[in-house]
């Protein structure tokens, strides 16, 4: 857990380290056919970060990922590896390596050979090879499997081994594709930190493409949501889940409540917003941007951050009654779905503090309540 | 209730008879007539009907078994078959070859191909085999003979004055076999590089590795069952050829298949043939038990 406290502390004080630029993608739009996979995508990747491309299927991470790889050519614009302009070079020219969904070991070779692979193609000198294939194995603590045959490992193993193979020329950018994709759940969450451990400890800047929210959160320093081709949002994981910049990444990333509603008071220091779906309006603790003749607004608040009570809340906005319309009780928390008096239905997460506290039940007549600051106005 | 179920489980089930079907037929159409070739093998030639000796009999109570090995020191004794089995072995391997260096290409670009492309030229690689082969061969004679097709084209283009003596040589031959035994080398090839993970020649590439480096080091070496079966599907029957050589050959074609059927037919001795095919087989089997080897092996490493 130390690691990805670390990730999260980094993600924290990122803006005070100076950053150097790695990768810059600029203007990127690759098209297959009349499809657009790729939409006029720039952004830069920094040295030593762990940077997330999420999205889910057909958003263009894949493709975006295979181009930087070279296994496919951007339609329109340029990608720059430390200044120089790798676009048209071919995927065994440029000092990056990918570690494969499917890992894509070679399976007629053994787990060194495997690893040496790439360093044979560099005519390296047989005993620089052998030293750096059994370092890269100490790397993935897979010492004793080197004579082992790609079918003779289990899955977890076997991605150790393609990411040693990835990293044993020491590339400038390892990409991953899907790290976990072919790994069940418990092995996951365990990879995904020994994968970050073991990155960190190399120090490579890497490049992810994820369709697992949690998994971008956990290993990613930056994440930037794809959709449909273009990028809706970067940021870190805090930024993405705190400060969501619209409704679409609000929603892809874990769960919201949002509702629409036209702001009705702005000023510098708040702004009320008023919504049909509540009795009472929202006050914003902040000021809201609105044009002069666009009024409406959405105003997202994730369920713990809505929370629920028996007693009626004393202030003058940001409450609604309801009625307890259905809880999932899920061990460490329970999702509450409330019904309010509009007839929309709102989710809060209530943690189970005590073992066998008093809590509302079905039917029950409750109150949902939120801070000034809880929510985001979305104004797209 | 015990008795019928062991009697139940006595009788023959769905999997025994599926099973047994393709034994038998092993059994009476390829081990038994084995075992009669191999039992002439052993006899003496007779002019009788069958024109050979019994080589037991039954006399003064006593079973008498003579198992005649004159045949076998014949064979070793006279150059020709022994020129005839290196003839045939010679002319397989190097068909075989033949056909690896024009199939492997075939095969590998049928594989990379669209799916539906796929389906039409693997039509077009087995359509020549659904019309009988003696038809085809002959088709080849009306090509190469001295005032052929072919011989016609380059005369025709001014290439050659002389017709080339095309038909009747070894040359002939080898066109014959490697036309005939090509869509047996493309088909296995087909089904293996059909197979291969595309993403494996990514990977090779993104370590650094060119596509014609990758070709040797990844591809070869995973298709190397499909070489080695249509390697096999082409060698063996290959060793033992008739028609080809008999119609497109000349004198200097030597091969066993011509061989036997001279034992056979012209000479009528039939032990010396069986003899022949016997020493044939025996060649042949240390390829197939390789052959066998090698997919066992490949099963075990698949499990």
């Amino acid at each position: 857990m130390a690691v990805a406290s670390s990730a999260y502390k980094k993600a924290l004080e990122g803006d005070r380290q100076p950053k150097e630029v790695l990768v810059k993608i600029e203007r990127v739009t690759k098209k297959f056919d009349e499809t657009v996979a790729v939409d006029d995508v720039s952004l830069t990747i920094n040295k030593g970060e762990i940077f997330a491309l999420l999205g889910g299927s057909g958003s263009g991470k894949s493709t975006l990922l295979r181009m930087l790889a070279g296994f496919e050519r951007p339609t329109e614009g340029r990608i720059f590896l430390d200044g120089e302009d790798i676009t048209d070079l071919p995927p065994y020219e440029r000092p990056i390596n990918m570690m494969f969904q499917s890992y894509a070991l070679f399976p007629h070779m053994s787990v060194a050979d495997n690893i040496a692979f790439g360093l044979k193609q560099d005519k390296m000198p047989k005993e620089q090879i052998e030293a750096r294939v059994a370092e890269m194995l100490k790397l993935v603590q897979m010492s004793q499997y080197a004579k082992r045959k790609p079918h003779q490992l289990s899955g977890g193993q076997r991605q150790r081994v393609a990411l040693a193979r990835s990293l044993a020329k020491s590339p400038k950018l390892l990409l991953l594709d899907e790290p976990m994709g072919a790994l069940d759940k418990k092995l996951r969450s365990q990879m995904q930190l020994e994968l970050v451990e073991i990155i960190e400890r190399v120090g490579v800047t890497c490049v992810m493409v994820t369709h697992d929210q949690e998994e971008a959160m956990t290993m990613a320093q930056r994440i930037a949501i794809m959709h449909l081709g273009w990028i809706a949002q970067i940021g870190s994981p805090i930024d993405i889940y705190e400060t969501p910049t619209s409704r679409l990444v609000c929603e892809f990333i874990g769960n919201v409540n949002l509702f629409d509603g036209q702001v009705i008071e702005d000023a510098e220091g708040h702004a009320l917003i008023e919504s049909p779906d509540l009795e009472r309006g929202i006050y914003v603790g902040h000021g809201v941007t609105t044009s002069v003749q666009d009024k409406s607004i959405t105003y997202a608040i994730r369920p713990e951050k809505l929370l629920v009570t028996t007693e009626r809340p004393t202030g003058e906005h940001n409450w609604s009654r309801g009625t307890v319309h259905d809880i999932a009780y899920l061990g460490g928390h329970s999702v509450f779905h409330v019904k309010l008096p509009s007839g929309k239905i709102v989710q809060s997460f209530v943690a189970n503090a005590e073992r066998r506290g008093a809590r509302p039940t079905w039917d029950d007549q409750v109150f949902v309540w939120w801070e000034d600051d809880s929510g985001v106005a979305l104004r797209s | 209730m015990n008795i019928s179920r062991s009697i139940s489980r006595r009788l023959p089930r769905g999997r025994h008879v599926v099973i047994g079907v393709p034994f038998i037929w092993l059994f009476l159409f390829f081990l038994l007539p084995f075992v009669i070739v191999l039992k002439i093998s052993f006899a003496e030639a007779d002019v009788a009907i069958p024109p050979y000796t019994e080589i037991y009999a039954w006399a003064n109570n006593q079973l008498s078994v003579v198992l005649n090995l004159g045949n076998y020191i014949f064979l070793s004794e006279d150059d020709l078959y022994l020129a005839a089995y290196l003839g045939s072995l010679q002319m397989a391997f190097f068909s075989t070859l033949l056909c690896l260096l024009l199939g492997y290409p075939m095969a590998y670009a049928i594989a990379r191909a669209d799916k539906e492309m796929q389906t039409v030229f693997l039509l077009l690689i087995m359509m020549p085999t659904w019309t009988a082969i003696l038809i085809r061969v002959y088709a080849w004679m009306g090509i190469l003979s001295n005032n052929g097709l072919l011989n016609g084209l380059l005369q025709g283009l001014g290439l050659i004055d002389e017709p080339l003596q095309i038909l009747n040589t070894n040359v002939a031959v080898y066109i014959g076999v490697v036309y005939s035994y090509l869509p047996f080398m493309v088909l296995p090839l087909y089904a293996n590089l059909v197979k291969h993970d595309q993403s494996l020649l990514e990977a090779a590439a993104d370590l650094g590795s060119s596509t014609f480096n990758s070709f040797w080091k990844i591809t070869v070496p995973l298709s190397k069952n499909g070489i080695i079966a249509g390697c096999m599907l082409v060698f063996i029957p290959v060793v033992g050829e008739f028609v080809i050589p008999e119609l497109l050959g000349g004198p200097e074609t030597l091969m066993i298949g011509k061989v036997l059927w001279q034992e056979f037919f012209n000479n009528r001795d039939w032990p010396v043939a069986s003899a022949l095919a016997v020493v044939m087989l025996a060649i042949l089997i240390i390829p197939i038990i390789l052959f066998n080897r090698n997919q066992a092996k490949e099963m075990e490493g698949r499990a």
